[in-house]
């Protein structure tokens, strides 16, 4: 990175730790910490969508979509997110082969399950085996995404499911009684008012998707906490030109205080969502809003 | 419907390309990336080691192309017959028990003996005390039979963590792994009793995958016959050459 990196041994203090902090095994716990912002870019707003999706299901007029919204959250609320993570991955995986396999090769005879073994044709997989490493890793981080949006789309669901219930019914009244359908006033009455009712328990949701990101590492994603263990590792000389002892305390530090200041930057954001979304609204919130205003 | 056969049809066509692009067969060769000498990760975050060179010596030989993974220690084998990658080269020794899972190439090493490393003068009962091993090695499951107490880790690295925070008086491993350790830490020395276990190391690869098993094999046999292996084992000082 700098000149004068390139004799490690010669260094002291202040540049040995500039040298060291950005080694290219450095840049890629840098680079780690992105992918897990991405993460929860991503994950958030699709988490949110299945959440949606899964609480109009389970209010639904219709017995097999309100049976399949319920069934939905059920299940994936009532499973450890790490035996989902563990088992859902790997059965996507396969599944998504086998039916390429299927699609892509009927001349083939062999079993796909010989003995240990998952064998499809080498077109089916996926991504295929030719194909470069950050296709793997982005096929990989993709699985992530969906199986975080999964989860975490079920309590989601739940805690819009009970947002949409706690809408006064004074409000969808007035509705029907303006000669709203049932859609008009599920869109333009029921929806603005209730993310003020679900963001309390939308925004403990956003707190522990933050904290279940290390999860990520047991997905095989080269997240910040495979970086920190990897760099912390007590390092030789013969193999390493900055050797050091066990450091793997200090990286861990450095996570948590990572970990800390990005709840509480969250946290102050909410705060602010939370007053704009309370304007107007038939709450204490708002009602202190309101005799502030006046 | 139309949803479903529009992915198909992507699927399909993003399998040509990529079809069509390399004419040389891909390999994916799996490591760990935490067991200096045989493969660790570099300062600039590459896989390194006597494993990486030799890997990469192999693939010229039989003319593939390989890609380098790293993979936990603890679920390297299920994510071989998974089809994650296709070889896992990560020091890992031939023994019948895995056999029964995953198929070898002839073994790249001679058998090295294991050893024993603990703090400097600490007195140690190998045979009663609390030993600690990395999970699934052949180390941990000689542990376990010897009645002595057996701690596990997930890394290599944590083992030694292990005996420098007291949680264990001793570490089993490899002796090419230990002896570096105790050669560059002035608190830790590797104790005289050696264990004879293991019988090499080998590449592991799926059971089906015969085809492949041939073509290392015979890249490793045409590395010994030239003396190049050895060359790569004074070099890394992984035991004895061939």
């Amino acid at each position: 990175m700098f000149s004068y990196c390139a004799d490690p041994e010669a260094l002291e203090g202040f540049t040995w730790l500039a040298c060291y902090l950005t080694t290219g095994k450095h840049m890629s716990l840098y680079v780690s910490l992105g992918v897990v912002l991405l993460l929860l870019a991503i994950t958030a707003p699709a988490a949110l969508l299945f959440g949606f999706f899964g609480a109009s299901a389970a209010r639904s007029k219709l017995l097999p979509l309100r049976l399949l919204g319920k069934g939905y959250i059920a299940i994936v609320r009532g499973v450890p997110d790490i035996a989902f993570f563990l088992f859902f991955v790997i059965a996507l995986d396969q599944g998504i082969e086998y039916l390429r396999h299927k699609a892509l090769c009927p001349g083939w005879n062999e079993p796909i399950r010989q003995g240990n073994d998952f064998v499809v044709c080498t077109a089916a997989k996926m991504p295929l085996s030719t194909s470069p490493q950050w296709v793997h890793e982005v096929y990989g981080f993709s699985l992530a995404v969906l199986t975080f949006a999964i989860v975490f789309g079920a309590f989601a669901a739940n805690v819009l499911f009970g947002a949409m219930r706690a809408v006064p019914r004074a409000q969808i009244e007035t509705a029907e009684a303006y000669g709203m359908t049932r859609r008009q006033s599920f869109w333009r009455i029921l929806v603005p008012q209730m993310w003020v009712y679900a963001l309390p328990g939308l925004s403990n949701l956003w707190m522990v998707l933050i904290k279940a990101t290390p999860l990520l590492f047991l997905l095989g994603v080269e997240d910040i906490v495979y970086w920190s263990k990897e760099l912390g590792a007590a390092k030789l000389a013969r193999y390493s030109d900055y050797p050091h002892g066990d450091w793997r305390m200090w990286y861990f530090l450095g996570l948590l205080v990572f970990y800390l200041l990005f709840t509480k930057l969250s946290e102050i954001v909410l705060e602010r969502i939370t007053r704009r979304l309370s304007h107007g609204q038939a709450t204490t919130g708002g009602e202190a809003l309101r005799k502030a205003a006046t | 419907m139309k949803k479903l056969i529009l992915t198909t049809a992507a699927l399909v066509f993003a399998g040509g390309m990529a079809m069509a692009e390399s004419h040389m067969k891909t390999v994916r060769l799996g490591t760990e990336g935490a067991y200096p000498p045989y493969n660790f990760i570099n300062d600039a975050g590459e896989v390194d080691g006597f494993e990486r060179e030799l890997g990469d010596e192999l693939c010229k030989r039989a003319e593939l192309k390989c890609e380098w993974v790293t993979n936990d220690w603890d679920s390297i084998i299920p994510n071989l017959v998974s089809g994650n990658y296709d070889v896992i080269i990560a020091g890992m020794s031939i023994t019948a028990e895995r056999d029964e899972v995953i198929d070898f190439t002839q073994n790249y090493t001679q058998p090295d003996p294991s050893a024993y490393l603990a703090m400097d003068g600490a007195d140690v009962d190998l045979k009663g005390g609390v030993i600690a091993a990395q999970t699934n090695t052949i180390q941990a499951a000689f542990v376990a039979e010897s009645g002595a107490t057996l701690v596990e880790f997930a890394t290599p690295d944590e083992t030694i963590a292990a005996v420098r925070g007291g949680e264990a008086d001793a570490v089993l491993a490899d002796k090419s792994y230990l002896a570096p350790i105790a050669d560059e830490n002035a608190d830790l020395v590797l104790l005289e009793q050696e264990e004879l276990i293991g019988g090499g190391v080998g590449m592991g690869l799926r059971e089906s995958d015969t085809e492949l098993k041939e073509t290392f094999d015979k890249a490793i046999q045409s590395m010994k016959d030239d003396g190049s292996l050895n060359k790569l084992l004074t070099k890394w000082e992984i035991g004895a050459t061939f």
